[in-house]
């Protein structure tokens, strides 16, 4: 008799723990064929509560690391992510019907996104922070600082598009609240399972999955998110409606591509940039 | 043993030093800005006062949405034909062209602006307009340099901002916004505060001087209706405004779902924060520049004084006896440190708040001065026994009231600073290096003032965290809020 | 309120004095001249200049200290200070010459009851450099010579290489030399060169005794300056605070115009406060500043302006 395998529960992934939604509700993720993958877990309005408590217990102690250390731990995500590479191409070829080379190509460029915003957790202050030449007898600096805890919606790529969006928020020191794509929510929550346990500090990366609609508008109006990512919302008036909410406590909001993204190509700064606060510094210069 | 005298020689009393009014010429009436010209409105005028006599000045016209479209099509067009393709460098001609004759004209200017404003003559003439000439001058210079601006090879403007700036600080907010605008090849449609407008009308009266080409600054007066208008018109892209947290927030709602930019620079409730170890002497000096420059009408003002509890009892002192020497009286006497109140309205705020600061058991002191009887005026209060609870420790007052709150450790103090929806500025005052770069990396303000405040430059970034705004006004930031990238 | 008691636990010892020297709040040098250049601005106008006008002359220290001083230049010197302007008597004499000690009685003999006090620097001034036994003769033979207040220099050497104690005891010790004479201590704040060491040496003067703290000897450069001006009144007025005694003020040397001397009067006023807007609080170590007082002076009276071929030159 052919040996019945063991299936995977796929949870949430909060504060660096994996509880089921405090809802008890899952939906049905199938593959690309219509057959039944998993249930994945349906985040309610609490989950996300929860999710932004984690993100915010965690900011002060990662966004006080060195610069260093982040891309230490950001390469650690990668090299664990390298590692695991086969199951991720399986994963993606289930959920998304792509060949196995296509499926290469996205993890190939997942992990190598990974290395390329580790090199940049202690590049970006050098490139964005300034040394002011003020007139007059003052020591004067802008630095770049992390914004605090950011909401993302992630976009459908369940895996390069997730780490693109992801990644240079953590690496400039901010956490974060994922919505996984709601179509393709089982990579994101395997890509947690690498995080917990690539050193990274529990409640910096929270992921949720379920409904966008459902779930965003209570990220959008959180008094305690500093910014939302809308890339993975395609619905306009949504977009428009989590706009709108995020103003009540001025986020900084990052829209929803005007474009397809061709999430292979070299990112710029702007994903960094758009996570970023300038500090200036003033100190006078006497004896 | 000494002696001590018993009689004070007769008080060294200084006569009133006016500066002479004849200098500026105020029409009886103004039209808008558009394309170059001096055109009327549309709709109905309003009246311009003076806030320290509550004379008319002169009869404005409030922009409605046929003005602001006229106006938006005027940037649109200078910006296709003309701005946007006119190289770097010739732009860059007439922005210096603009700073000098800003510097030319500054008397006028400083005295217009006090009139108008109500802020003290040596203030206009020794901060609002030499730094207002100095960011045209800081910004001209990056017009052929845009390369270099971080933004990738060749960066490109983003087209017409619409620009609406506060009452505060009228030509200089008028410079922060236009001068990096100008500078990256965008055009601009600018809306001065409807109290205070007429040194925004000067200065279009310079750019006709300067022979800016027509439509590349327009400026349209009136108030909030004319403000929307602007913010939704929907051939902007880019708004940028300056003024109160909660029409920031109304303009981040009204463009959502655009394409519009935007940056918002909004209110704070900075903490000025002093330890024991403190240069106590230039500490107070901070704290009185803090809250009581420009009336207290700073969005960065040092509203909140946290001083360590060890050397509270003194320092009040000391900022009492200080607060004793401050002239509060004619903006145009060169030797009044505390102009008008900028409105009736703001002076209502004022008083409310402090009203509500003594019904809260806050304990209110202010030093003796005799307050003109026309006009809108409040002398420079204190209030001590205040807890973080109390509103006058929370909300933004806008005007000459400090708020005292104690702390005993470096950490309380950073949890009490933080510990505000706002981040816009924060002052901290002591003598250990290490702590004061502790203090900077904990604070959640856009801009920290260590043994110093309320200092400005057009090379320093300025602008908030959190419910302080967004963008960065200033330096190589505030112009990379008006280019796009091209990587 | 401490009495000057109060302080002897600080003068105990040299590890006590620089405790509590060293534990004075520090200055922030630019905000310290950014507040002294902020009262520069004051515009003072009418009567409130009439008034700074008479009450800057009445402040003069008029000052000969030079190598060719001779009995006939001192002697000029006095019978100018007592009528500065010999076209107007309503003209207010100055406060005190201010001469070498060998001056003394020549400058004593002109002046005569006239009011006028002479004062003679001593402790091997300029620089300070003798032995105390020397210091203190040359304060004695000044004071009895005649000279009503001694304009002492402190051993910036010990000063600078922190042995307070020293310069404290040699304070003392030239005050009792002094006898009924007011004592000035002089810094040579060009020579301390931080605002900080200017904070420290004018309680270490309070401390000692001396009636009145200055700036310079007139010699060394910068002299005179604003700020350095405002740190030395910011601690007579804390003094006061503390003791209840009052300490006056001189700078000396660089105040030439009577614009700069009413910056420093507006600076009296709102930093120490109006009491020491009394020649007895407050002096002006000067020469040719006189002169431009007088000037300015002419001008408010005659609404003309004056030339200097019109007042003496001594």
């Amino acid at each position: 008799m052919a040996r019945i395998d063991v299936k995977k529960t796929y949870k949430l992934y909060i504060g660096g723990t994996f509880p089921r939604s405090e809802s008890g509700r899952s939906y049905v993720v199938n593959d690309a064929k219509g057959n039944l993958l998993a249930n994945a877990a349906q985040a309610s309005r609490k989950d996300a509560r929860d999710a932004v408590i984690a993100a915010r217990k965690a900011f002060g102690g990662w966004s006080s690391r060195t610069a260093y250390n982040r891309g230490q731990v950001i390469y650690r995500i990668a090299e664990v992510l390298e590692g695991r590479r086969e199951q991720f191409v399986a994963e993606l070829r289930a959920s998304e019907g792509i060949t196995a080379a296509k499926a290469n190509t996205f993890v190939d460029a997942a992990i190598d996104r990974l290395v390329w915003y580790a090199g940049w957790a202690d590049k970006i202050t050098q490139v964005e922070g300034t040394a002011n030449p003020v007139a007059g007898p003052f020591f004067n600096i802008s630095s770049p600082e992390p914004t605090g805890v950011v909401a993302v919606v992630a976009p459908a790529g369940p895996l390069l598009g997730l780490v693109s969006v992801v990644a240079p928020i953590i690496t400039t020191g901010n956490t974060c609240v994922v919505i996984a794509s709601e179509a393709h929510p089982l990579t994101a929550i395997t890509l947690g399972e690498v995080m917990a346990t690539s050193d990274l500090p529990g409640g910096v990366v929270n992921v949720l999955t379920g409904s966008v609609a459902e779930v965003a508008p209570w990220l959008a109006s959180h008094m305690d998110v500093n910014a939302i990512d809308l890339t993975g919302v395609t619905d306009v008036a949504l977009s428009t409606s989590l706009e709108v909410a995020a103003a009540d406590n001025l986020k900084r909001v990052r829209r929803a591509p005007e474009a397809a993204v061709d999430w292979l190509a070299t990112p710029g700064l702007d994903r960094m940039t758009d996570w970023l606060e300038t500090k200036t510094v003033w100190h006078p210069i006497g004896i | 043993m000494v002696k001590v005298p018993e009689k004070a020689t007769p008080f060294f009393a200084y006569a009133p030093a006016p500066e002479s009014r004849a200098i500026v010429d105020i029409a009886a009436s103004y039209g808008l800005f558009i394309d170059g010209e001096f055109v009327e409105g549309h709709a109905k005028s309003f009246k311009t006062i003076n806030p320290a006599t509550e004379e008319v000045l002169a009869e404005l016209s409030e922009a409605d949405e046929t003005d602001v479209d006229l106006a938006v099509r005027a940037a649109r067009r200078a910006y296709t034909r003309v701005w946007s393709r006119m190289p770097g460098s010739e732009r860059a001609k007439y922005l210096f062209r603009i700073a000098r004759i800003m510097q030319e004209r500054g008397r006028e200017l400083a005295v217009l602006e006090s009139i108008d404003n109500g802020k003290p003559i040596k203030e206009s003439r020794d901060i609002d307009i030499p730094v207002a000439a100095a960011h045209f001058f800081y910004y001209a210079g990056w017009a052929d340099k845009l390369s270099y601006a971080g933004q990738g090879v060749n960066p490109q403007p983003l087209g017409v901002a619409g620009q609406i700036i506060p009452w505060n600080f009228p030509l200089l907010m008028l410079a922060w916004k236009i001068a990096p605008a100008l500078a990256a090849g965008n055009t601009v449609v600018l809306k001065p505060a409807e109290t205070t407008s007429l040194t925004a009308l000067l200065f279009a009266e310079i750019c006709q001087q300067a022979d800016l080409p027509p439509g590349v600054v327009n400026i349209i007066t009136g108030a909030g209706s004319t403000g929307q208008a602007l913010v939704s018109h929907p051939d902007v892209d880019k708004i940028a405004f300056t003024g109160s947290t909660e029409i920031g927030k109304s303009i981040a709602r009204t463009v959502a779902g655009t394409k519009k930019r935007v940056t918002l620079e909004l209110g704070g409730k900075a903490a000025n924060i002093v330890f024991d170890d403190a240069p106590l002497d230039q500490a107070v000096e901070g704290i009185v520049n803090g809250i009581f420059f420009n009336q207290g009408h700073v969005c960065c003002a040092g509203s909140r004084l946290l001083v360590q509890e060890s050397i509270a009892e003194e320092l009040l002192e000391k900022l009492k006896r200080r607060m004793s020497t401050l002239r509060v009286g004619d903006p145009l006497d060169k030797n009044t440190d505390i102009g008008a109140i900028n409105s009736a309205e703001q002076l209502r705020k004022i008083r409310t708040l402090s009203e509500i600061g003594e019904a809260e058991g806050g304990e209110r002191w202010s030093p003796p001065c005799d307050l003109p009887e026309n006009g809108f005026w409040f002398p420079p209060t204190v209030f001590t026994g205040v807890t973080q609870a109390h509103r006058i420790a929370r909300e933004e007052i806008f005007g000459p009231v400090l708020s005292t709150l104690t702390f005993r450790t470096p950490a309380e103090a950073v949890e009490k600073a933080n510990n505000t929806p706002f981040g816009l500025s924060a002052g901290v005052w002591t003598d250990k290096g290490s702590r004061i770069l502790w203090m900077a990396n904990q604070l959640r303000a856009g801009v920290v003032w260590a043994n110093t405040f309320n200092k400005f430059d057009p090379t320093s970034p300025f602008g908030g965290y959190k419910e302080s705004g967004y963008g960065r006004e200033g330096g190589l930031p505030g112009l990379a809020a008006y280019l796009k990238g091209t990587d | 309120m401490a009495s000057a008691g109060a302080f002897d636990d600080i003068t105990a010892s040299e590890s006590s004095l620089r405790r509590f020297l060293h534990g004075l709040p520090g200055v922030d040098q630019v905000g310290a001249d950014a507040r002294a250049a902020g009262l520069g601005t004051r515009s003072i106008k009418t009567t409130a200049k009439a008034f700074a006008i008479d009450l800057a002359i009445r402040m003069v220290d008029l000052t000969t200290l030079e190598g060719s001083d001779t009995p006939g230049k001192v002697s000029a010197l006095a019978a100018k200070a007592v009528r500065p302007d010999p076209a107007d008597a309503s003209c207010p004499q100055v406060a005190a010459v201010c001469v070498y000690p060998d001056m003394v009685a020549v400058a004593k003999q002109t002046l005569g009851s006239s009011g006028v006090k002479v004062a003679s620097v001593a402790t091997a001034f300029p620089s300070g450099r003798a032995a105390i036994d020397i210091k203190l003769a040359d304060t004695r033979d000044a004071v009895e010579a005649g000279a009503d207040e001694i304009d002492m220099v402190i051993d910036r050497g010990a000063f600078l290489s922190g042995r307070y104690l020293q310069v404290f005891e040699q304070i003392v010790a030239v005050r009792e030399a002094c006898g009924e004479a007011h004592l000035k201590v002089i810094f040579e704040t060009g020579e301390l060169q931080t605002y900080d060491n200017v904070r420290r040496a004018s309680w270490l003067a309070m401390l000692a005794g001396g009636h009145f703290i200055k700036t310079s000897t007139g010699k060394v450069q910068p002299a005179a300056t604003l700020p350095v001006t405002m740190i030395m009144l910011e601690a007579v007025r804390d003094f006061r605070e503390q003791t209840g005694q009052m300490i006056g003020v001189k700078p000396a040397g660089g105040i030439r115009t009577t614009k700069d001397a009413i910056k420093y009067l507006v600076m009296v006023n709102e930093v120490a406060g109006s009491d020491w807007l009394d020649p007895d609080w407050f002096r002006f170590g000067a020469s040719t500043l006189l002169n431009d007082l007088l000037m300015q002076r002419t001008k408010m009276t005659t609404g003309r302006y004056s030339g200097p071929d019109y007042f003496t030159l001594d």
